[in-house]
């Protein structure tokens, strides 16, 4: 009889870990998810404030390729080695700044097209829609879709492959269907990203960020090709 | 221009290159899909696919 409330108070101390360490890690994953937003918000922000730069500033259209191939750099070999310090921050918005600067010039072609606005407006709405309603999905679904990663790595690699072909073919159709595909890939990307932040997948809010920057960014360049293709006569 | 399809081909090769390590790790390591999660997944991409439709036939 002794041992009972002994024993009870070991399991009641085995419960208290367990439920503590559960505690713990949630509130750990709210966390980054909380850091994540409002990072992605700001770096959002930003890029559209040196977009509008760029706009103001009327630099050439090579501007993009060059900002992309240097944001692709600094995201691949200097972002992985800062993100577990402050000096991550930085050059996020470093990346994001460049790649909003990179789209001022493209946005501005656009805006030559006779609804070029409306296709602007309805890219930048659907790209919010996509993401709202994709990152709500994983949210809430609690499905754990971190099985996609290898059939997104591959699709990406696809993807990738199809797009230098149409650099030199030129055709409109490939071009089509990698924009296509692209929207479909970074929305998978969205739904896996966001299930591996919730599941403590992912603790670094900074890489996350990039992550979901990233797919944002791809998803709205997709949008504007194939509106830009459709919208016009 | 020429020199613009070099470095779009370059830029395109790198990340090539990154993308491979975690193309393999991902396809080596991810868990296998429960029952459902693929009827999910496609639940969530039609609905995208509905929605470019959608802005389509608006700029039209």
């Amino acid at each position: 009889m002794n041992n009972l409330p002994r024993e009870g108070n070991i399991n009641m101390n085995r419960y208290e870990t367990v439920a503590t360490g559960g505690y713990q890690q949630a509130a750990s994953v709210n966390k980054v998810l909380k850091n994540t937003y409002i990072l992605l918000s700001g770096t959002l922000f930003f890029s559209a404030l040196m977009a509008m730069l760029s706009m103001a500033l009327q630099v050439p259209p090579i501007t993009y390729m060059i900002s992309v191939i240097a944001s692709m750099v600094l995201g691949m070999f200097v972002l992985p080695r800062t993100a577990n310090s402050g000096a991550g921050i930085g050059v996020i918005f470093l990346i994001t700044g460049l790649l909003g600067f990179g789209l001022g010039p493209v946005l501005s072609l656009y805006l030559q097209l006779p609804n070029g606005g409306q296709i602007i407006a309805t890219a930048l709405g659907g790209t919010g829609v996509i993401f709202l309603g994709l990152s709500g999905y994983a949210l809430t679904s609690k499905r754990d879709f971190s099985f996609m990663g290898g059939f997104l790595f591959a699709g990406m690699m696809v993807l990738v492959i199809g797009m230098i072909a149409n650099l030199f073919l030129q055709m409109p159709l490939l071009s089509l269907v990698v924009a296509g595909g692209i929207i479909l890939v970074m929305s998978g990307f969205i739904l896996f990203d966001t299930s591996r932040i919730i599941r403590g997948g992912e603790t670094n809010y900074i890489m996350a960020t990039y992550g979901l920057y990233l797919s944002l960014f791809n998803i709205f360049i997709s949008l504007l090709q194939i509106l830009g293709i459709f919208g016009d006569d | 221009m020429d020199w613009m399809k070099i470095l779009g081909t370059i830029a395109g090769i790198m990340m090539l290159v990154f993308l491979w390590p975690a193309y393999k790790h991902w396809s080596q390591h991810s868990p296998k899909a429960q029952k459902g999660d693929w009827a999910s997944v496609i639940l969530a991409l039609g609905a995208v696919v509905l929605l470019v439709i959608l802005m389509i036939a608006s700029v039209r």
